[in-house]
């Protein structure tokens, strides 16, 4: 009798001291997580370091236009080496970053083929997609996401949407919160959203993953104040 | 003599994109829209008709009338562009920004069948600065008939510099 009381007891204290390893880890983790949050956005200290690891997460069409735009009047020396990332249904973005790159070892030549490499990832949802398949489809682009970003472990990640780039996004979240590699987001509003964010803004913006936001018109400005607003890129 | 020819050339150059948008294609050729071209001065019609499943009748223009011409997808946009003297475009960023910077007129023409249709957001604001005229397949006439080409403000192209000032700024960067 004592002894099945004893057994009892200490059942009930190894499944409280499990509970409360539970309950600690998960404080420990929001405390952390919190922490992230409350770091993200905030500025480097000058001259931090004399260059980062940089991925380039290129949309499509558009977005890879803005993209390179943008990527023309960054200080190269500054973002290297650089990764880029597209959709793998996406034959055009790379091609047009590869003439990007093979634009700037031209003028510099000195710092070519090095410094840049190019990657393709599996798209979680092909437009059209049943629901179905996706569930499956959106494992294996996460599981892609997360060895490209083992592999590249970038310090600066740039990205205008759309979707590819939530994933890897959130995957550099879950790093700087593990303390794997502690990264900078830079996330630009698409030109053509005037008055509404996309899903892929919304979401970096309302997480607070992106570190730095920024919308290309006044009126998004106004309604997400934390935006920088930056005037068309195009 | 070609030189001749070509001065008295002016093209209008109609462009859907990578998709398809037979509304735009079918609003283009229909006559009243042709008239309304021809009396404008234009003497050829060239369309860009993507994937549609609409084909325009071709015409050499020997009767006076416009001469029309299609074809499916190009790598040459921008030279098509560039030898235009009226775009009319689908409402993606890529076409209306090309235009834009070749200082061409144009009048962006919003598809109504497609789901998500926030690219009409960037051709209402490009209209409110006077950059663009913006219609849709069914009242491309009309603005046709009331456009002024003279009242339209050249757009002067961004560059990505201000954000990779922050950027630089955020990294600890000096500024230089």
């Amino acid at each position: 009798m004592e002894e099945g009381c004893n057994c009892l007891t200490s059942k009930m204290v190894s499944n409280l001291s499990i509970g409360l390893f539970i309950v600690l880890g998960i404080v420990l983790l929001m405390v952390r997580v919190l922490y992230v949050v409350y770091r993200c956005g905030k500025p480097f200290p000058k001259g931090a370091s004399q260059s980062f690891t940089t991925l380039v997460v290129l949309g499509s069409g558009g977005h890879t236009a803005e993209m390179l735009s943008l990527l023309s009047v960054l200080r190269m020396d500054r973002f290297t080496p650089r990764f880029y990332i597209a959709a793998a249904t996406d034959n055009m973005s790379l091609q047009k970053a590869r003439s990007f790159e093979d634009s700037l070892a031209v003028k510099v030549p000195a710092v070519k083929k090095v410094s840049s490499q190019f990657m393709q990832i599996y798209r979680s949802r092909e437009v059209g997609q049943s629901y179905v398949t996706s569930v499956w489809t959106t494992i294996v682009a996460i599981v892609h996401g997360l060895w490209l970003m083992i592999r590249i472990r970038p310090q600066v990640i740039l990205c205008n949407g759309p979707g590819t780039c939530i994933p890897l996004c959130v995957i550099a979240f879950l790093f700087k919160v593990l303390g794997i590699r502690w990264s900078s987001i830079f996330y630009v509003e698409s030109v053509a959203r005037v008055k509404k964010l996309s899903l892929s803004g919304l979401l970096l913006y309302k997480l607070r993953i992106a570190d730095q936001f920024f919308v290309q018109w006044p009126q998004l400005q106004k309604k997400y104040p934390r935006a920088h607003y930056v005037g068309c890129l195009m | 003599m070609e030189d001749r020819e070509n001065a008295k050339k002016r093209l209008v150059f109609v462009t859907v994109g990578t998709t398809s948008f037979d509304a735009l294609v079918k609003a283009v050729v229909t006559q009243h829209v042709q008239d309304e071209l021809l009396k404008r001065g234009c003497t050829h019609l060239l369309i860009q008709m993507g994937r549609g499943t609409f084909f325009p009748t071709k015409c050499d223009g020997a009767d006076g009338s416009l001469v029309v011409d299609y074809f499916t997808f190009s790598s040459s946009i921008a030279d098509h562009i560039r030898s235009a003297s009226l775009v009319i475009s689908h409402a993606g960023s890529g076409s209306i920004f090309e235009t834009l910077k070749l200082g061409k007129p144009l009048i962006v023409v919003v598809n109504e069948d497609l789901m998500d249709n926030h690219q009409c957001e960037l051709a209402e604001a490009l209209e409110e600065r006077k950059h663009l005229y913006y219609t849709r397949p069914h009242t491309l006439h009309q603005t046709l008939t009331k456009m002024e080409l003279e009242s339209l403000v050249p757009y002067t192209p961004g560059d990505g510099t201000p954000v990779a000032r922050i950027i630089d700024r955020f990294l600890g960067f000096p500024d230089d």
